[in-house]
């Protein structure tokens, strides 16, 4: 069966003919090519495939896309503005974040969600927050640095 | 475009009405609400349904109600709402750790306490990949005629590991359960039967609509033994409550999840005002270790899990009294 959905993605009112069974990642993969959001596991063990869905994080590899009807997705493409990276992006370059880089868009995501609810997190909810994103390089250490440091990059950042 | 899941129609009805009817209209249809359960088994050739019917769009499945007759808790609420929720983890702690203990942070956005009750049981042999389980011709639960675990076995013996169940049965939590005659309701216990095939007792024409719990002065606690602090399924999950009577003894209930088919509620006596705790702990101790079955369904032997349920189930005890 094929549908008509009408969603957001990364600001962006989309409108697309799509399958039933078609899962969030492939959409925005395959149809709207937004390749950044990856696909490390055969479902939900991994969180490399994280985006946001309506400002909170989802596991884009087991989510229907015709369940984000009417929502709004944000995706790693939707990080830059303008061509200037975000503060997790900048954070994440800058602490060493990524190595081979394969998880950081997932991670990324998720600290994004954890930020809106809590720009101030302490480690402890870092690592709570990014418990569901695995990562085979970095030892995770640089990750949660890169969090933290784009929290304080926020804190800069307000008047 | 996706390859990743066979073909299926999905319905997105609006109500419980229009829910039912949809299961009436089609039948083989399987509900889906998170997903977090389902796509994945779906994923892995594990289900087969030709139409899903989405309970995420139904707004009446997303409400808690909380006053002084208890605790209402919508089939769709998603556990990081539950989690969230402040007036549960003050009066009914062990529900909010564990819905806090299931999956990670992404998987609880999505998943639901309905999906979460009624989660297919698990085994090593059947949670893996389609060409994974062709090498060994399939087994008794799906597509094979011979149990792995049990090679003499009829019956299969695929471990329930949902967190939330135990968490609510030490309350003495019931479902609402919609249907074609009507809704009905029943102990959250009776939802469940000791067959890793044919572990819930829900029709196929059935939807979970809310749990209620009573009201209680009850503390309580929540914990799993797992490999990782986050996303690993409970190799055993227990749950205990405490209430103290006015004579002065301590009443617990103990449920557990993981080491059977369906959650299983433990038979303890009260812990009397004088008596001795050291003896009473051991002989709970005792009473755990009989009162569960772990099969080799996980990479962690049975034995270690008997006795693990044993301590964990003592632990929490005494942190209540
Ligand atoms: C990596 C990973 C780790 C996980 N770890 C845990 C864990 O630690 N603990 C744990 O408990 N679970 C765990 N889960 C399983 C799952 O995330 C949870 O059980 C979740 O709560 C399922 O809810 P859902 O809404 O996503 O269910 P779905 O996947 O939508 O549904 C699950 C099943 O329940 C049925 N169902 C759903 N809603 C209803 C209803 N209202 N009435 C009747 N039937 C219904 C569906 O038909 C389906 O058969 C994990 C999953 C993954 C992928
Ligand atoms: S317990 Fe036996 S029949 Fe059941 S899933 Fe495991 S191997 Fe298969
Ligand atoms: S790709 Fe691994 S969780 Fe989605
Ligand atoms: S940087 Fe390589 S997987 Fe995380």
């Amino acid at each position: 069966m094929k549908r008509i959905i009408t969603l957001k993605i990364n600001g962006a009112p989309v409108e697309d003919a799509i399958d039933d069974n078609v899962l969030l990642i492939d959409y925005l993969r395959g149809a709207r090519h937004l390749t950044g959001t990856k696909q490390g596991c055969d479902g939900g063990e991994c969180g490399a495939c994280t985006v946001l869905v309506d400002g909170r994080a989802r596991l884009s590899c087991i989510t229907l896309a015709a369940s984000c009807e009417g929502r709004e997705v944000e995706t790693i493409e939707g990080q830059a503005t303008n061509g200037r990276l975000s503060a997790l992006q900048r954070a994440f370059h800058q602490s060493l974040g990524a190595q081979c880089g394969f998880c950081t868009p997932g991670m990324i995501m998720a600290a994004d969600a954890l930020l809106r609810r809590n720009p101030t997190p302490d480690d402890t909810q870092i690592k709570a927050a990014l418990g569901g994103n695995l990562c085979r390089c970095t030892g995770y250490v640089k990750i949660i640095r890169s969090v933290r440091a784009a929290a304080g990059m926020g804190r800069e950042a307000a008047p | 475009m996706s390859r990743a899941l066979p073909k299926f129609r999905l319905l997105r009805p609006e109500s419980v009405e229009q829910a039912l009817d949809a299961l009436r209209a089609t039948p083989g249809a399987r509900l889906c609400a998170g997903g977090t359960d389902l796509i994945v088994n779906m994923r892995r050739g594990l289900v087969a349904a030709e139409t899903l019917v989405d309970l995420s769009g139904i707004g009446d499945l997303k409400t808690i109600g909380m006053d002084e007759s208890g605790l209402r808790i919508g089939a769709g609420v998603t556990l990081r709402d539950l989690a969230d929720h402040a007036g549960i983890a003050l009066s009914y702690r062990a529900i909010s750790q564990a819905s806090r203990a299931v999956a990670g942070p992404s998987h609880r956005e999505a998943a639901t306490i309905g999906g979460n009750l009624c989660q297919d049981t698990r085994c090593l042999y059947y949670n893996q990949s389609h060409w994974w389980r062709k090498s060994t011709d399939f087994c008794l639960k799906y597509r094979g005629d011979i149990c792995h675990v049990a090679p003499r076995g009829k019956r299969c013996r695929a471990a329930f590991c949902g967190d939330l169940a135990p968490a609510l049965m030490v309350y003495g939590a019931q479902v609402d359960i919609a249907g074609p005659k009507g809704i009905r309701r029943i102990a959250l216990t009776d939802l469940y039967r000791e067959d890793g095939t044919d572990y819930l007792t829900l029709g196929r024409d059935e939807i979970v609509i809310a749990v209620i719990v009573p009201p209680t002065d009850a503390a309580s606690v929540y914990d799993k033994i797992r490999v990782r602090g986050a996303i690993d399924f409970p190799l055993a999950g227990v749950a205990v409550a405490c209430l103290t009577t006015p004579d002065g003894a301590k009443q617990i209930s103990i449920a557990v999840t993981g080491t059977n088919s369906r959650p299983v509620g433990i038979d303890v006596p009260p812990l009397q005002d004088r008596e001795d705790p050291k003896a009473y702990f051991a002989a709970l101790g005792k009473r755990m270790q009989k009162g569960v079955s772990p099969q080799r369904t996980t990479t962690i032997a049975p034995h270690y899990r008997r006795l693990s349920v044993a301590a964990l189930a003592m632990r929490l005890a005494r942190s209540l009294i």
